[in-house]
């Protein structure tokens, strides 16, 4: 098995395994951030840019650094690889030029974004983006489209990650959603309207990293933070049934999927669990969600409302 | 012990002489200071104002009953983004946000705004953590003081008593407050 060095921790994977995945068998703060990538979603990865990190050393055969930064979720190690993530001063760098262009054409809206406190690209600038734009243009605007009764399709604030596109991809049956145009013209089509009457068709508002995909059950109705995360679930006899509630008081007022700590989905829920069950009743509550303690979402709860780590 | 600031003096018992005895001198010296006192209010300058006719000029740190701000075309600045009711160390503000229809772009500035915006006025510790934490500089503390009053029911108060008016002469000025907050924030930034 092939032995990796990341940001001087030294970690020993299968064949195959990518960086990334190699980083998060680490954990803590040398995992590159990504917006694109995964892992739940064959195919994702190597949109975004931000998980670049820099090969200081090839592998044990052929020592020479990699000339450019690669993508830590495409690129798979190799035995002897080292790799600097957080420890090279020119992956922050590139990666602050990520952020800027991620946020080019982005509105920058989140006091009114339903995301705003679980979003990716919120923690992401707030990291390593800077305080000013530079960018001096129109930025490009859609009008929004309701797709379907309960997701809502912001244009304006997509990236243009195509997670929503594998999601529709592999988890609904027949492909009916893609993007259509090129480089700043592309968007999400209407194709993806096409896909509203699977049952798994709501994944793709959990799978977004942005605003773009909002639920329009939860729309505007509170924010993320007001909200107290429960897991629970029920019995469905199209998915998991394993969901977390976000409850106000013992009212429900959102359902998602369970989300790791690296924001992603191992178990899909179908959209009746998501969008149609939010009586009391619904749902069998089996204890707080785990929040991370710097999460905006654990802020204001105390001891016992949310248990945090 | 030592002293930490040699300002301390060692009480002594000494015997006290005739005219410290007879403390008459004591007592004229405390009647003069009175006295002055007495004159000035009398045929001076007065140290108090008559409040409700007349009011001081409050320092730019002052913080009061709060303001949510309209901007210059009249439309609510407020987007109920819930950030000052999560800055809020005493949880006095709730709000119920709502989508903006068609045709009221004139009362509300963003697609969303808040329906129902409620600060309680007995928890609130007027701390101004809530303008800090604004990014659409709606709320502000102004010069204001809450009125007090016997009953408890009337301090919650909602969007009638906080958005200011869309006349002109209904407006709060904040802008000494403004000014103040900005400076505080420049100043916690080196790189200003």
């Amino acid at each position: 098995m092939p032995k990796v060095k990341i940001d001087n921790f030294e970690i020993e994977v299968p064949e195959g395994t990518t960086i990334l995945n190699a980083a998060r068998q680490i954990g803590g703060d040398i995992v590159p951030p990504a917006m694109c990538y995964y892992s739940t979603l064959k195919g994702s990865g190597g949109k975004c840019r931000t998980c670049l990190v820099k090969v200081t050393k090839g592998s044990e055969k052929d020592p020479r650094p990699m000339p450019k930064l690669v993508a830590s979720c495409q690129t798979t190690v190799m035995d002897g690889m080292e790799v600097a993530n957080i420890t090279s001063d020119e992956v922050i760098k590139a990666r602050a030029g990520v952020v800027e262009f991620l946020l080019l054409n982005h509105p920058l809206d989140c006091p009114i974004c339903d995301q705003a406190g679980e979003c990716h690209l919120q923690d992401l600038a707030f990291e390593h983006g800077a305080e000013n734009t530079r960018y001096e243009f129109e930025r490009r605007t859609f009008e929004k489209i309701d797709i379907g009764p309960y997701i809502k399709l912001h244009m304006t604030r997509c990236i243009l990650c195509y997670r929503c596109v594998y999601t529709a991809q592999q988890l609904t049956d027949g492909r009916v959603h893609g993007i259509i145009g090129r480089g700043d013209h592309a968007e999400i089509s209407t194709f993806i309207e096409k896909a509203i009457d699977n049952d798994f068709s709501g994944n793709v508002i959990d799978v977004c990293p942005v605003g773009a995909l909002t639920d329009r059950t939860f729309r505007f109705k509170s924010r993320v933070w007001f909200l107290n995360p429960m897991d629970a679930h029920r019995d469905c006899p199209t998915c998991s049934g394993k969901a977390v509630v976000w409850m106000y008081g013992k009212e429900i007022f959102r359902v998602t999927a369970r989300k790791d700590r690296y924001g992603e989905v191992h178990d899909f829920i179908c959209n009746t669990c998501r969008f149609e069950k939010k009586g009391a009743n619904d749902w069998t509550i089996e204890g707080p969600r785990d929040i991370d303690r710097h999460s905006v979402i654990s802020q204001n709860h105390y001891e016992g409302a949310v248990t945090v780590r | 012990m030592q002293s930490l600031t040699n300002r301390s003096r060692n009480v002594v018992n000494k015997k006290m002489n005739f005219w410290e005895r007879i403390y008459l001198v004591a007592i004229f010296k405390g009647m003069w200071t009175t006295l002055k006192h007495f004159l000035r209010v009398m045929f001076g300058k007065s140290h108090t104002v008559r409040y409700p006719e007349v009011k001081r000029p409050f320092a730019p740190v002052w913080r009061g009953w709060h303001v949510l701000k309209r901007d210059e075309k009249g439309a609510e600045r407020c987007t109920a983004c819930g950030l000052c009711a999560v800055a809020c160390p005493a949880e006095a503000i709730t709000m119920t946000a709502a989508e903006r229809n068609k045709g009221e772009e004139h009362l509300y500035r963003e697609e969303k705004y808040a329906a129902v915006y409620e600060i309680n006025m007995l928890r609130c510790i007027f701390c101004g953590l809530c303008e800090e934490a604004c990014p659409k500089e709606a709320i502000f503390l102004t010069d204001r003081i809450v009125p007090s009053d016997y009953a408890r029911q009337g301090f919650v108060f909602g969007k009638d008593l906080l958005v200011e008016g869309v006349e002109p002469e209904k407006r709060i000025d904040v802008s000494v407050r403004q000014k103040h907050i900005q400076e505080k924030k420049w100043a916690a930034e080196p790189a200003h």
